[in-house]
């Protein structure tokens, strides 16, 4: 079991109201993360999402259970340790924005930790050139347009060269381009450092592309699997307020409308392939 | 107007003042703010006036832009020159009319007063116009380092300043959106009597708030997800650099007062 990275056992949270206790936002909670992956957790709005994403780096700690990252349990003593080695990317862009210029914002993270200068100048550099943004280091963030800027986000949690890169909705405020240029950033992180990537969302599109899918519901875990299982369950998630991809919504509709698609579809390319092959035998 | 006032503004370049570290130019002025009170006759201020101009020229800043930028200030530079013109009553009169008296003392006065003004307002937009903000407080923050020991939180209020800098803009761009939102709901800011105008500030400056303290929220999340935990234990990205011209700005300072501390009367 060391071999997770970050693991949730039977963790429940529930925020203190004034009015008394309400339900769990985060009800008995498990799973495991194991090294290199790729997790979409998805869920409505409310779902417990970003609590969960809370509990992850101490933000917030489970009234029941327990949260291990890298074989530490989280708690007060072993938390800055663990914050270090996670990178954690928020949903608004401007909100999150803490230096004065792109290189200042990317070297927060290292000035916080103590790293020494020389250093420092190198791992931004490095981090920038990552996201691409490294043309950009004296900018302003209010030159930068949201895909950038949450690009820049995620070159100041590599500076720290994380095991683990958290996205809570980083994507949910860009325009389509925003959000292309920053899960192009993340796809070609995991080519080329194994980063493990846990990406919050709730557009299955974007969940699509992970390895695997989480699905929360009303503060559980719903059920857990690869997208292309998860999304057998169509008219399921769609009850629970989750769009399905295009892609397959689209072969749905063709399918009842009486198009011999063999395969469910969850990306376009794929959707627009068969359909070629499907015309030319026609 | 207040787009060409240059008061508090930074003009990014690349001139010998522009690359002095900025804890030397703080320095730097604050010592010439004392500096200026030791000129006591025309000498004196013409020394200063003569070496304002020096600097100015150095900062590669055009005079032009400097005293069209300044204007409103020099309203209140005029009003101070005729305050002490038409009432000081020393020395011999010089001009007299229906109840106008202007004495020699009184013109002498107004000028020196206007110099010691302008020198003072010209030095310190200077400062700013070559320093950019961030590097003002990370000046400030060194500067006041020796502080720390008495408990004064210089790392924090670095931080507050420059994160007010960074969320200006943001803030700004946000009230535009609001004023468009209510404007489209048929609000109606900045036009009708004081009373209505001020009451149409409201429904501006609520949102405003209350969006400004979400962002708060979530930068505090942000920063300590990052590791922030203070100013213990930090170290610094930005690194100022002291050189030679920084050092040899204060020979020239210090030059300055010898010069005017030899021709004081
Ligand atoms: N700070 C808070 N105080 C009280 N209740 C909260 C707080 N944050 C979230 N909640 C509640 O917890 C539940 C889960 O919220 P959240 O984790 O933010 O969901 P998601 O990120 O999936 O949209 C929601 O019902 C929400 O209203
Ligand atoms: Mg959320």
């Amino acid at each position: 079991m060391n071999l997770d990275i970050l693991s949730f056992e039977n963790v429940t949270f529930t925020y203190d109201t004034e009015d008394g206790t309400v339900l769990p936002a985060v009800a008995k909670v498990s799973f495991a993360i194991q090294p290199g992956e790729w997790v979409a957790l998805v869920g409505h709005n409310g779902s417990g999402k970003s609590t969960i994403a809370k509990l992850m780096n101490g933000l917030l700690f489970p009234q029941e259970g327990s949260v291990k990252v890298m074989g530490h349990t989280m708690s007060e003593e072993t938390l800055w340790n663990i914050r270090s080695q996670m990178g954690m990317v928020f949903q608004n862009p401007d909100n999150q924005f803490v230096g004065a210029t792109v290189q200042d914002d990317v070297a927060f993270a290292l000035e916080n930790n103590g790293v020494p200068h020389a250093e420092m100048v190198e791992r931004v550099h490095e981090a920038l050139h990552q996201v691409k943004m490294a043309d950009y280091k004296d900018h302003e963030p209010h030159h930068l347009s949201g895909g950038q800027k949450q690009r820049v986000a995620i070159a100041g949690a590599l500076a720290m060269r994380p095991k683990l890169l958290i996205l809570d909705e980083a994507t949910s405020m860009l325009d389509p381009q925003g959000r292309m240029e920053v899960i192009e950033t993340i796809r070609r992180l995991r080519e080329s450092t194994g980063l493990t990537v846990i990406s919050i969302t709730h557009d299955l599109e974007e969940a699509a592309l992970a390895g695997r899918m989480i699905v929360m519901n009303e503060g559980h875990k719903h059920v857990e699997g690869a997208p292309k299982d998860v999304f057998k369950r169509g008219d399921e998630l769609t009850g629970m307020g989750l769009d399905l991809p295009f892609a397959m919504r689209m072969t749905h509709l063709l399918q009842e409308a009486g198009v011999g698609l063999q395969e469910e579809h969850m990306t376009e390319d794929k959707l627009v392939d068969e359909l070629w092959k499907y015309y030319s035998k026609a | 107007m207040m787009e060409k006032m240059i008061f508090g503004r930074f003009i990014p370049g690349d001139s010998l003042v522009h690359r002095l570290d900025p804890r030397a130019k703080i320095l730097f002025v604050f010592l010439f703010i004392g500096i200026v009170f030791v000129a006591n006759n025309a000498i004196g201020y013409a020394l200063l006036l003569g070496f304002t101009l020096l600097i100015v020229f150095l900062s590669k800043i055009r005079l032009y832009f400097l005293i069209n930028g300044l204007k409103p200030i020099f309203i209140l530079l005029i009003f101070t020159f005729l305050l002490h013109l038409f009432f000081t009553r020393e020395g011999d009169l010089l001009f007299s009319f229906w109840i106008i008296e202007i004495y020699e003392e009184g013109l002498r006065q107004g000028i020196f007063i206007s110099i010691r003004f302008l020198v003072l307002v010209f030095m310190t937009s200077i400062l700013t116009l070559t320093t950019s903000p961030i590097s003002i407080t990370d000046g400030i923050e060194i500067l006041l380092g020796p502080f720390k020991k008495i408990k004064l939180p210089v790392h924090e209020l670095a931080l507050m300043m420059s994160i007010s800098l960074r969320f200006i803009p943001t803030l700004m761009d946000e009230t535009g959106k609001i004023i468009k939102a209510q404007m489209a709901r048929g609000s109606d800011i900045g036009s009708g009597p004081m009373k209505e105008r001020i009451k149409a500030v409201v429904p501006l400056l609520i949102p405003l708030f209350v969006s400004a303290f979400k962002r708060a929220e979530d930068l505090a999340t942000a920063m300590e997800v990052r590791g922030y935990r203070g100013g213990e234990g930090r170290t610094r990205f930005r690194q100022l650099d002291w050189r030679l011209a920084d050092t040899l700005s204060f020979v020239l300072l210090a030059g300055l007062t010898a010069v005017l501390w030899y021709f004081r009367t």
